[in-house]
């Protein structure tokens, strides 16, 4: 009698992660990149929080390198929904002197943004940021905490986590330090993807099949776009693309593919043999333990 | 190992598959890790790029083969020492049920992180080796598994391959299981005989062992029945946040959210709000603006109450007719110490449960508990890892069921009012009037 789906129990406990949260802590935020995984935690905070407003504010940490259409959709998204949006802004960070940028075609704005959103965390005194990672997305992240503890220097250690019990989430921090909290961290790239279609959640233009002009590097097809510099012997070209995952454009590659329908995308991704940050994220491809590194210096 | 890996076209997912969440326990050697590769590998859960790279770590190392467990190892000293220190979270999916492994490691200093693990699973299997038979790690495995009350408990007999397939080692070990079982709190025990290393009846039926008639380890896991394990009589929904829209169009809005963590809600229920024992009828329930005619659990919802009640954070609500919970700020309990301090009579900690905080004392460590033997032993206190039962006050009243009749209502976390840190699990014994 009354089974529940995977899909629909995976969303009871994402809005009881929520709801903890706030009651939890005095001043949350929800990372908002305008990517799949922050789009349905909006459709979660809803589900939480209706009819009233989200007891926090939207983060955006915008490199300066992002897709226009992600943008586009953020801004839509935002008045749609009637919230609040703070843009915590890279080229702020650069222009400020707080960091620097890199330079050469390989150059990006991804490990920068750690220093844009700790210092947005501290500037709006921030005791959470809600995130949209996935425990499936990378072998680090498969250890982390749904609530995650960070130190006064946004640190994660994950060799000292607190443990997680049941349903009874520890949301006590001392001040300075920050909790990053992950509703998704259940989820699988599939279960998002079976989600969107299952709410109809409306998503950002990229993630479907399009024409674009692309270039290889590493094996994988980047968008050509006026953030980097080709290589030698590097040639744009015209392909049929999609994106799995949407990020800095410096950063994200695109895969070949003619998925054009919610229904096409999930048959790819079923079939899919190469995990998303695997295909087509080159943050990952430094090292070993590239995504451990950057989540103990305070990444997403 | 080939890493050719079969061109695999899944047919298309249904959306109404079930969750099984489960846990792995075993120790370093008895090839735990090696069993969750090979279901991520077998039931095509395993990336290519995954796959190569595990591959490229095992050639570099000098593995003489793919070495399945490198597939999950995460953190960076994990792969140096060759050992899992933490729990990890792994996910597969098959056309029946969406899995998720909470994969802990074995060794008796890891205890903390096998009670973690083991605190959400519906079902754990206990990795036990052939060629050794039940050793002292099996017992604690299946001691915390039962403790925790996971519902569905597997032995899976492992490394069949170095027994010769023999029926006869099987049987003895199944029947020394089943003797030490009889003392556990648990009712569903299951026996497989398997090798992870080969993949003989992990998901695939082995030829080898014609004289084993029974599931699958695979088989087993997509079909043992687990919604009805929920209990949907007794009615308990803790309330986490209140929600009250600051619009003018919804003046008189005043919702109570929470997750229903057993029984089943229909407006028109005659409900009691703990612990201040008003009594009131569910006017509507909501999910996200949608009208619902009921709720079950583990459902997320919105409840409204028909009469203008004081109700909050940390509020219980059950129904009048049927058991009540207890009400007490004396509760006597089973822990798991979590923390390098030990446990120390008269401590004082913050105090977690359902939705509620307060503060708690411990007023008396009663015994500790060996898990080899399962005897409880008088102790001065309660180090890192272990087990024992002790009585606590608490600041403030409360709302409770002993954890054997509800996982949710049964269970609480000490944590420290200085570091904060999570000081030890909690599992409430019997009604303590």
């Amino acid at each position: 009698m009354q089974r529940r789906s995977h899909l629909k129990t995976l969303e009871d406990e994402a809005v009881h992660i929520l709801r903890e949260l706030v009651a939890e802590r005095e001043r949350v935020c929800l990372l908002f990149s305008g990517g799949k995984d922050s789009i349905v935690l909006l459709r979660l905070a809803e589900l939480a929080f209706r009819p009233a407003k989200f007891p926090f504010p939207l983060v955006h940490v915008d490199t300066g390198h992002n897709f226009p259409e992600t943008l586009d959709y953020r801004d839509r998204r935002v008045v749609e929904l009637g919230e609040r949006l703070i843009v915590a802004s890279v080229q702020d960070s650069i222009d400020r002197g707080r960091v620097s940028e890199e330079r050469g075609p390989r150059a990006s704005r991804n490990r920068l943004q750690t220093t844009t959103l700790l210092d947005c965390i501290e500037e709006h005194q921030f005791d959470a940021a809600i995130g949209g990672a996935r425990r499936d997305e990378e072998r680090a992240r498969a250890k982390e905490r749904i609530f995650s503890h960070r130190d006064e220097f946004g640190q994660w250690d994950p060799k000292n986590q607190r443990p997680e019990l049941w349903s009874l989430y520890n949301g006590r921090v001392r001040r300075g330090e920050h909790l990053r909290v992950f509703p998704l961290s259940n989820w699988t790239e599939l279960d998002v993807w079976e989600y969107i279609r299952l709410e109809d959640i409306p998503l950002p233009s990229l993630y479907f099949a399009h024409e674009r002009d692309v270039f290889e590097r590493d094996g994988m097809l980047y968008g050509a776009n006026p953030f980097v510099e080709l290589l030698p012997t590097e040639r744009v070209r015209r392909e049929v693309v999609r994106f799995r995952t949407i990020g800095d454009m410096t950063c994200t590659g695109a895969v070949k593919s003619d998925a054009r329908t919610l229904d096409e995308i999930i048959a790819e991704v079923a079939a899919a043999r190469l995990t998303e940050r695997g295909a087509t994220r080159a943050d990952d491809r430094f090292t070993e333990a590239a995504m451990e590194d950057r989540k103990r210096e305070g990444y997403f | 190992m080939s890493l050719a890996i079969a061109l695999h076209t899944p047919e298309p997912v249904a959306d109404d598959r079930e969750l099984l969440r489960f846990t792995t326990a075993g120790s370093v050697d008895d090839g735990k890790s090696t069993l969750i590769g090979r279901l991520l590998y077998d039931t095509k859960t395993a990336f290519i790029d995954q796959i190569e790279h595990v591959e490229a770590v095992s050639k570099r190392r000098g593995d003489e083969r793919v070495n399945l467990a490198l597939l999950t190892d995460g953190l960076r000293a994990e792969r140096e020492q060759g050992i899992t220190i933490d729990v990890a979270y792994r996910y597969f999916t098959t056309q029946r049920r969406k899995f998720i492994i909470g994969d802990t490691p074995g060794h008796v200093q890891y205890t903390r992180n096998m009670v973690t693990g083991a605190s959400t699973a519906q079902l754990a299997i206990v990795l036990v080796d052939a060629r050794q038979g039940v050793v002292e790690q099996s017992r604690r495995h299946a001691l915390i598994a039962s403790l925790l009350r996971i519902p569905h408990i597997v032995f899976a007999i492992n490394k069949m391959d170095l027994v010769d397939w023999s029926e006869a080692s099987f049987s003895a070990i199944e029947a020394e299981l089943r003797a030490f079982s009889h003392n556990l709190d648990a009712d569903d025990f299951t026996f497989i005989p398997i090798s992870a290393l080969t993949g003989a009846n992990v998901v695939e039926r082995s030829a080898l062992m014609p004289w084993y008639r029974g599931p699958t380890l695979l088989h087993h896991l997509e079909t043992v029945p687990v919604s009805g394990d929920r209990n949907l009589i007794d009615v308990r929904f803790p309330v986490q946040w209140v929600i009250r829209p600051q619009w003018d169009t919804h003046h008189d809005y005043r919702g109570y959210a929470g997750q229903l963590a057993s029984g089943i809600l229909r407006p028109g229920d005659a409900v009691t709000v703990l612990p201040s024992g008003h009594t009131t009828t569910i006017a509507r329930l909501e999910q996200g603006g949608r009208e619902l005619a009921v709720a079950y659990p583990p459902m997320s919802v919105t409840v409204h109450l028909a009469d203008d009640i004081d109700v909050g954070r940390g509020d219980l609500i059950c129904r009048p007719a049927n058991s009540q919970p207890v009400v007490s700020q004396e509760l006597d309990a089973m822990i798991c110490w979590m923390a390098d301090r030990p446990l120390q009579p008269r401590g004082r900690y913050a105090l977690k449960h359902t939705t509620r905080w307060t503060r708690a004392i411990v007023t008396e460590l009663v015994s500790r508990l060996d898990i080899q033997t399962g005897a409880h032993t008088e102790a001065a206190e309660l180090p890192l890892n272990s087990l024992g039962r002790i009585r606590l006050r608490t600041t403030a009243p409360i709302v409770y069921d002993a954890y054997r009749q509800n996982r949710t209502t049964g269970s609480f976390i000490l944590v420290d009012e200085t570091s904060n840190a999570t000081v030890a699990a909690g599992m409430l014994l019997g009604h303590d009037r």
